[in-house]
């Protein structure tokens, strides 16, 4: 199941990978210096979405409630950093505040509190994690699906019931600000984007890693055939659950991050459309690549930035432009969603020429439990391959007439 | 106790809709193991384009024929154009397709009606009746009762008596048997995406005229609660989901009414659905799981 | 990296104008306009709703824009030329994010107007703060604009929710005697913030609360134990829809309280539009205001907004959007002239804490070195015969302990060609 065209070691690869991010990051923070905070939300979405990938790809777990983990991170780290900016972890700010707005500058929190805060963040989600996915392991495709989706939809009224999460106004978060000497030269709103890079990078390396190891294997051959998995030993649940709270520890990262590029902690940055977003990052660039994770990101982030140019060119009458305006990057998005993804089997990152490995996200039918072919990206003749779960296959399924 | 009854009833009034728009999901998902993301934009246009006529003639009565005539058109259309070319195995991509079909359809719906509520208003009174003193339902919502189990019994019927229904549960449940025997398989999926469609906008015409009025989003809140009620229900289960739906609209009514703290419900809904879950993972109706050797 | 640079000129020319000040030296230093400043323009923005769930607000931005267009054609403020650009955030606070950044940080404005929506204003609040940017007439009646030590940049606009609850409850004080007097409200700082309001001002606790989130229309329940209750007053806490959908459960449960709804929701011409034939419902509805009535043809104001709209705008009917729209534009015109040609950030926010605006507005503003909250008060409206008209006096108090006093200043008349003399 290793790609045979493999060379470097599973942390090598990671190394290498999450090196590559930093360099395209700090690069792209030079060329776009117009868009450092569109970039900064590339990279903290990009977290989540690797995660994801990684969940529904190579694990076979379809989750729509994604932000509702960036969500549990995300307001986790805010909580976490006021507490430490509360209990006096602060440094003088940096210089460049005048007049009328110098007496309202205030401390601002030390460095090191960063860190804190995001790992706070990344427990807490990881914690909810674990306690959604004993509950998840068991379910299957729309099941899962419609469970992670309820889940997600509790982030609003939980900010609302809980007085401390701030409700719909949400909370303002003293994040540290960029330290004198690299603040001046690099740009407050470069360096933050950079430390999320570095966050990012991070998760990059490590999921790199990880799955071209023995744990993607494992989740792999899970997913495949679950049944064949447990007969050599490969613990499925625990793979299974494994993935999923690695999925909501990256998401409590990338709200953390996006936390702390905006200083700020709503619950209207992690709602269902988020999810959503996520979800078609994922599978824009195919689902289980974590390349396409981050090319899906940058898709989905730019596209209505894009179309909102295009649409301001055009002109018309004030209430037709204002009505064709604000509903145009929604029509343009939706088409570009449905478009790529008929042009694209298996997403884009497919087309860079990685050969045929095909992701299989069959459900099978509720009355077999499987959950979906095996596919071992080579030919095999026989046995294991024409079992015909799941749709459609090699062989037809005997139909079973109990409905 | 008069309480009670009133939410209970009212409760099941709104079930009602949510186990229409539950069986239209489960539907397709037994046609094609998708979950049609693209439901409730699909059913609002179609509420749309049937109230512009009926706004004209025929009042509501002529919307309610129309809506599902024209779900069907625009579900047919989905499917033949976007979600057949991706072929069987691309349930993710299908999800994926039906978000992005939605997000046309509700911004096409935007630009051309605008994004205020427009009100639909009802054909007959919607004022509650009260007996002995405790309010019950009103006229209007006694009709949808009564057209939503007047929809279920032709489902019914339509599927465990008639030609068509047979050769649809068969495309559906061992499509290659089916096309061996000489069932049209593709046209059979054609038909139950249209007969899901149609039956979504059956149930929106039968709801908006309870809510602010036709939105592009007006079906979004429907089509995320019929959805949890289906998964509740089991997708395989038509009676799963009518049962999912009855249930989800009485949850939702005992924690508004007896809480005081509506944001509680969507928390009790995520705790139903994970404790039934847990004890029977594809559902309340799901069959027993059968394992093959 | 133009944000350090403009920081540094900006601590220079601080630094230099204090040094200067204290003496009647002219300063011997010219003037460096800041960012968004040029000879010929200023450079406004604002972030707004034109699509999404509050887009039955998208005509404020279009009436503020027709109001500049005004100014600039009668020569602008101070021989500049108002350039004003409008962004969407379809009232999702991801999008503000990005909204204004790109206002501040590519557009380089000198200053937000006029942005709308709680949310989504609070998202940007300390963004602004730290780019050191002007964030003019906040378009909510959230308490958080009012904060002049936190966000000295700050100002608000409307009569925030806790001083209009409290006028109501002073009101149904004085009128409503024996009363049973509950709340149907928004589940969130809205509707919390209003409703105690109403008891601060009542004197006493409302007999029962309920509330409503906006994911869920059927508000049945709620109102059931309203009528259960014996409710005969119900304060409203709602956005339009769920006004609509308030008085359209109550009618189909006979429950027939009087209503006293909050301006945020009581808007006629929209209320009205989404209940369609069950309109008459209004009938009764008693609410507060701070601006003329946009159906009172009569009023000077409105005369003049409609002239302007008809030139500038989309040749529509004024409604209260529009009115919301154009007044915060001409007190922005105002703030601008006080500041004077030669016009800086620090200059701007003393020139509107010294207060004394007169415009449309039926009670005063409430800016000064403390307070940076807009309008102070409002004036009780009721619909009568399908019309929404004042009646009684105006009253202003604040969101805390002062109390409710009655205001009779006689309104200010609109001068001539609209444009407000500095």
């Amino acid at each position: 199941m290793d790609d045979p065209r493999v060379r470097m070691n599973p942390a090598a690869r990671g190394a290498v990978a999450g090196l590559a991010l930093l360099a395209a990051g700090v690069a792209a923070s030079y060329a776009l210096p117009d868009r450092l905070f569109a970039l900064g939300q590339v990279v903290a979405w990009l977290v989540a979405a690797a995660g994801l990938t990684v969940l529904v790809g190579l694990s076979g777990q379809l989750s729509l409630g994604q932000a509702g983990f960036m969500a549990t991170g995300a307001y986790a780290a805010a909580l976490t950093q006021n507490a430490l900016y509360a209990a006096g972890f602060t440094v003088a700010p940096p210089a460049g505040t005048s007049g009328r707005f110098a007496a309202a500058a205030g401390p601002t929190a030390a460095g090191w509190t960063l860190p804190v805060a995001l790992l706070a963040g990344v427990a807490a989600a990881a914690a909810v994690g674990a306690l959604l996915g004993l509950a998840a392991v068991r379910m299957r495709g729309a099941y899962l699906a419609g469970a992670t989706l309820v889940f997600g939809l509790i982030v609003t009224p939980v900010t609302v019931l809980v007085d401390a999460l701030g409700g719909e106004q949400g909370l303002r978060v003293h994040v540290p600000r960029a330290p004198d000497p690299v603040g001046s030269a690099v740009g407050e709103g470069r360096f933050r984007v950079w430390v999320a890079l570095v966050g990012a990078a991070l998760v990059l390396a490590i999921l790199t890693a990880v799955v071209r190891g023995r744990w993607g294997r494992d989740l792999r051959a899970a997913r495949d055939d679950e049944a064949a998995a447990a007969l050599v030993g490969i613990p499925v649940a625990r793979v299974r659950l494994g993935a999923f709270v690695a999925s909501a520890a990256t998401a409590g990262l990338g709200g953390g991050l996006y936390v702390y590029l905006t200083g700020t902690a709503l619950p209207g940055y992690f709602g269902l459309t988020t999810s959503l977003f996520l979800l078609v990052a994922v599978v824009i660039g195919g689902a289980g690549r974590l390349v396409g994770a981050v090319g899906g990101t940058l898709f989905v982030v730019a596209v209505p930035i894009v179309t909102t140019e295009v649409m301001s060119a055009v002109d018309a009458s004030p209430a037709l432009q204002a009505r064709l305006a604000g509903n145009a990057p929604l029509a343009l998005l939706g088409l570009c969603l449905v478009l790529v993804t008929l042009a694209t089997p298996g997403g884009w990152s497919a087309r860079l020429g990685r050969g045929p490995r095909r992701v299989r996200i069959g459900w099978g039918r509720a009355d077999q439990g499987r959950s979906g072919r095996l596919d071992l990206g080579r030919p095999r003749a026989g046995r294991r391959g024409d079992r015909g779960r799941g749709g459609t296959g090699a062989r037809p399924p005997i139909p079973d007439v109990r409905e | 106790m008069a309480r009670f009854i009133f939410l209970t009833i009212d409760g099941l009034a709104t079930g009602a809709v949510y186990a229409t728009f539950a069986l239209s999901l489960v539907l397709i998902w037994r046609a094609a193991r998708i979950v049609n993301f693209a439901q409730g934009a699909i059913s609002v246009a179609a509420a749309d384009v049937a109230w512009s006529v009926g706004s004209r003639v025929g009042g509501w009565w002529l919307g309610l024929l129309l809506a599902p005539l024209v779900g069907a058109l625009l579900g047919v259309l989905m499917q033949r154009f976007t979600v057949r070319r991706l072929g069987p195995e691309r349930h993710l991509d299908a999800i994926i397709v039906a978000i992005g079909v939605a997000m046309v359809v509700q911004a096409v719906l935007g630009m051309v009606f605008g994004l205020q509520y427009r009100p639909l208003p009802a054909p007959v009174s919607q004022t509650v009746l009260t007996v002995g003193g405790v309010p019950t339902l009103s006229p209007y919502k006694l009709l949808v009762l009564g057209a939503v189990a007047l929809l279920v019994v032709g489902l019914a019927l339509l599927f465990s008596r008639t030609a068509v229904g047979l050769r649809l549960r068969a495309s559906a449940l061992a499509p290659e048997v089916s096309r061996l025997l000489g069932v049209e398989v593709e046209r059979m999926t054609t038909l139950a995406w249209g007969l899901a469609t149609g039956v979504g906008a059956f149930a929106a015409m039968l709801v908006l005229p309870t809510g602010p009025g036709l939105h592009p989003t007006a079906m979004d809140g429907v089509f995320i609660t019929a959805f949890t009620a289906a998964v509740l229900g089991g997708l395989d289960s038509p009676v799963g989901a009518v049962v999912g739906g009855f249930a989800v609209g009485l949850v939702l009514n005992y924690v508004t009414g007896y809480t005081d703290e509506p944001n509680l419900a969507p928390v009790a809904l995520l705790g139903l659905l994970l404790a039934v879950l847990l004890v029977r993972p594809n559902g309340i109706f799901a069959g027993p799981t059968i394992r093959r050797a | 990296m133009r944000r350090p640079i403009r920081a540094a000129a900006l601590v220079t020319a601080a630094a230099l104008v204090v040094a200067c000040s204290p003496t009647d030296q002219p300063s011997p230093e010219p003037y460096v306009p800041p960012r968004g400043v040029t000879e010929t323009e200023i450079r406004l923005g604002t972030h707004q709703p034109l699509t999404g769930p509050a887009s039955s607000y998208s005509r404020v931005a279009l009436a503020m824009k027709a109001y500049f267009d005004h100014v600039n054609a009668h020569g602008g403020v101070h021989g500049r030329q108002i350039v004003f650009l409008i962004k969407d955030d379809g009232y999702n606070p991801a999008n503000t994010q990005t909204v204004v950044r790109e206002l501040v940080e590519q557009d380089e404005v000198f200053a937000i107007v006029g942005g709308l929506g709680t949310p989504t204003h609070s998202a940007v609040l300390d963004y602004l703060k730290e780019e050191q940017v002007p964030d003019l007439f906040v378009a909510s009646g959230a308490g958080s604009w009012n904060q002049p030590a936190r966000y000295p940049g700050t100002f608000g606009f409307q009569t925030d929710y806790t001083t209009e609850g409290k006028i109501v409850g002073h009101y149904l004080a004085e009128e409503s005697a024996g009363e049973t007097v509950c709340a149907f409200h928004q589940d969130d700082d809205f509707g919390r913030e209003f409703v105690a309001g109403v008891e601060a001002g009542l004197g006493a606790p409302v007999a029962l609360r309920q509330s409503y989130i906006p994911t869920n229309t059927n508000v049945a329940p709620q109102v059931q134990a309203l009528q259960s209750a014996g409710c005969t007053v119900v304060v409203l806490a709602t956005l339009p829809s769920f006004t609509a959908q308030v008085l359209r459960t109550a009618d189909q449960l006979s429950f027939r309280p009087h209503f006293v709804a909050s301006t945020a929701g009581s808007d006629y011409a929209t209320v009205g539009a989404i209940l369609g034939v069950d309109k008459a419902l209004l009938e009764g509805l008693i609410s507060t205001g701070y601006l003329p009535i946009a159906t009172n043809p009569d009023d000077p104001w409105i005369a003049l907004f409609q002239q302007i709209l008809d030139e500038y705008g989309d040749g529509g009917e004024v409604d209260n959007n529009v009115v919301v729209g154009m007044s915060i534009a001409y007190l922005t015109v105002q703030a601008l002239q006080r500041a004077g040609r030669e016009i800086t950030v620090d200059g701007l926010i003393a020139a509107i804490e010294e207060g004394g605006f007169r415009g449309p507005g039926l009670v005063p503003f409430a800016f000064s070195p403390t307070s940076h909250a807009g309008y102070s008060g409002g004036r009780m409206s009721k619909v009568t015969n399908g019309k929404q008209d004042y009646f009684g006096p105006a009253y202003v108090t604040d969101a805390g302990s002062a109390p409710v006093t009655e205001y009779t200043e006689p309104a200010a008349v609109p001068p001539p060609d609209g444009i407000p003399t500095p």
